[in-house]
């Protein structure tokens, strides 16, 4: 497998294929060998790049702390080689209903939180992570609804945002956790208006996906891999309906920086073994 | 640049403003975002992370938006007047408007025609404007109550001269809407024309079907001949070859078929659909003719080529029985009015005379796309005895 990039990606979406297609072709045309390979969910491409079934993996950021944990676990280090614009700096907020006197965290005691799935990392981990650090822990201090869709998926399908947008509109749900590109998507198409409802608490920023690479990854591979997809331009024809499938601008080179709020929501879950049991 | 949204929210349209004023910005400058809506900041920073700007909140009241200098470059798809059409416009400017600004990074489209010399020609917006003007509703334009009275074996020649008129014109139909679906729309004129000369030839397979079936329930026979005529036709690959063909040979045989029936024809329905078919058969005449002229006026190697296509489907046609017997008969039958044997007789000299007059105009095509007068008279003798 040293002489190709093999990369790791989860079929979070038919379009999913569509993408890496292009990018075998668009590799290929730049003297790049390059393959996929696709998984159901996040755990079982941590665990096949673990066991060399490919050499890079487009992660989310669970799987990218997941990943980073384990080659701790084995004093082996991970890398994030590379990730999107839109990967940079995201933010998740609280959202409740203009007048049902909620007016701070300390409000949501005794509460209906919605969420999204469990291991979504923009709908339920970090948000929980930021009430938790404010006392507030689910099951004793408010009510956890969770929207458990496409659970191994980490989040990536909006649905369970979207439920719990809408959870908090029928009146089942007092607030709902979502990202903070999803708050402005809710609001113009109407699903949550942001006339009746205001945002309670932000997270602080964080990172998304980015593409991870174990110690033992082929270097020049790597390199060219890297260097290729960094020059890939938005207004090249060849490339630019790739990029706005994958949904950015620009690849810019990755970081790991942007997990900290994340890896506190996985210490406060109890670690690796409850995402990634061995 | 400072923008002032006041409590407009992205989820209302703030974004019209601030894509307004970052396409404003100079070169390196920043746009200075201010507003009280309370979730201003947030929706700001998602806004911005999807559409590639920089977004700086470290100072308190003020948002600060740097485009990213990647940008998205544009070039004009040429000039939105006639004048403005360019020899080859490239694929990628794709549907776009002539003139608009294209983005670039647009995907190509496999468009087959993208040459100006080989379609366009400066009528087409004005015969495209007359075309627009002198659609008629086959309802209304023609009085479908008006008698049909002469006796079943005129009919049937009707049935069977409609029956060929049908699918004639489905052919008509196919090769203009097969090129529309490949010309670039840089050459909208062009485009809007064949669009609506097929919107033509819909109405006239209509008004001919409804005229074979006001008596019958049933249309005549179709023959092979007449079919392997038709279908050298719709397979030519070749736009001016297809465009000589049907529109100068064809169409040209046609519009003097069409104007002998709106003469000839026994009953006034049938005389009325065939002057209004003649009216928009001549448009295509005219298109082809003026198409035709340009490009061989710019390239000596048309003439030839159209010559030699002729001979091909000369060739390729001569095992069949061209013109079939039926459609021959029941023309005969509808200009003799009658069948006493002097009917017949005088029936048979105007069908001789149409063929003539269609050979004449057919010659006179000719020389007006620049064949000697020999040539013409040879060329027009090859022409398929389908007529189309």
């Amino acid at each position: 497998m040293t002489d190709r990039i093999i990369l790791g990606a989860v079929a979070y979406d038919p379009k999913v294929v569509t993408i890496w297609e292009g990018f075998k072709d668009f590799f290929q045309v730049q003297g790049l060998a390059f393959d996929y390979v696709l998984y159901s969910n996040y755990e079982s491409q941590v665990r096949g790049h673990w066991g060399g079934q490919c050499n890079i993996a487009w992660n989310s950021p669970l799987a990218w702390v997941e990943a980073e944990r384990l080659a701790t676990r084995h004093g082996r280090r991970a890398h994030a080689i590379a990730m999107r614009d839109t990967d940079r700096d995201l933010a998740s907020v609280v959202v409740v209903r203009k007048g049902a006197g909620i007016d701070s965290i300390a409000g949501l005691k005794g509460k209906r939180i919605a969420t999204g799935a469990e291991d979504s990392p923009q709908a339920t981990l970090i948000p929980l992570e930021v009430l938790a650090a404010e006392g507030l822990l689910p099951g004793r201090d408010f009510e956890l609804i969770r929207y458990d869709i496409g659970l191994g998926k980490h989040g990536d399908h909006v649905g369970g945002e979207r439920d719990a947008a809408k959870a908090l509109m029928a009146g089942s749900a007092d607030a709902c956790c979502i990202l903070d590109a999803n708050r402005l998507l809710f609001a113009r198409e109407g699903t949550l208006p942001t006339g009746v409802t205001k945002v309670l608490a932000e997270t602080g920023l964080f990172d998304h996906c980015n593409f991870t690479i174990f110690d033992d990854a082929p270097q020049a591979l790597i390199h060219r891999f890297t260097e290729l997809l960094l020059a890939m331009r938005f207004d090249d024809p060849a490339v630019r309906p790739l990029l706005e499938l994958e949904g950015l601008k620009q690849w810019l080179p990755g970081r790991a920086s942007g997990y900290a709020l994340l890896n506190s929501a996985v210490d406060r879950a109890g670690g690796l073994d409850h995402f990634l049991p061995s | 640049m400072r923008l002032d949204l006041e409590s407009l929210g992205l989820e209302e349209g703030a974004d019209i403003l601030l894509r307004r004023a970052l396409r404003r910005l100079a070169p390196a400058e920043s746009l200075e975002v201010v507003g009280n809506h309370p979730e201003l900041r947030l929706h700001l920073r998602a806004w911005a992370r999807t559409m590639g700007v920089a977004a700086d909140f470290t100072a308190p009241h003020t948002h600060r938006l740097t485009p990213n200098a990647a940008g998205l470059p544009t070039e004009r798809a040429g000039a939105a007047p006639p004048e403005g059409v360019v020899e080859s416009p490239p694929r990628h400017w794709g549907l776009a408007a002539r003139g608009a600004a294209v983005e670039r990074g647009s995907a190509g489209f496999d468009f087959g025609l993208v040459d100006k010399l080989e379609i366009w020609s400066d009528d087409a917006a004005r015969l495209y404007a007359r075309a627009a003007a002198a659609q008629w509703d086959p309802q209304t334009a023609i009085d479908w109550h008006q008698p049909v009275a002469h006796d079943d074996d005129i009919e049937t020649a009707v049935v069977q001269v409609m029956t060929y008129l049908i699918e004639n014109e489905t052919a008509a139909l196919l090769v203009p809407a097969r090129f529309a679906a490949t010309i670039h729309p840089h050459f909208r004129e062009v485009l809007q024309l064949l669009a609506i000369q097929a919107a033509d030839e819909a109405r006239h397979m209509e008004v001919f079907t409804r005229r074979a079936l006001l008596r019958h329930t049933a249309p005549g026979v179709s023959t092979s001949g007449g079919q392997a005529s038709l279908k050298t036709l719709v397979t030519e690959p070749d736009f001016a070859i297809a465009s000589f063909l049907l529109s100068v040979m064809g169409e040209g045989s046609f519009l003097v078929l069409l104007d002998f029936l709106a003469r000839e024809g026994p009953d006034p329905i049938t005389r009325d659909i065939c002057r209004l078919a003649a009216q928009d058969e001549a448009r295509h005449v005219a298109f082809g003719l003026s198409h035709l002229r340009r490009h061989a006026a710019q390239d000596a190697t048309l003439r030839p080529r159209l010559a030699m296509a002729m001979q091909r489907r000369h060739a390729e046609l001569m095992h069949t029985s061209g013109l079939n017997e039926l459609v021959f008969e029941a023309l005969t039958v509808i200009a003799a009015g009658g069948f006493e044997p002097a009917m017949i007789a005088g029936g048979h000299a105007k069908i001789m005379r149409l063929q003539t007059d269609m050979d004449l105009a057919r010659q006179g095509s000719l020389i007006r796309l620049g064949f000697g007068e020999a040539e013409a008279r040879a060329l027009s003798s090859l022409h398929t005895r389908n007529f189309m």
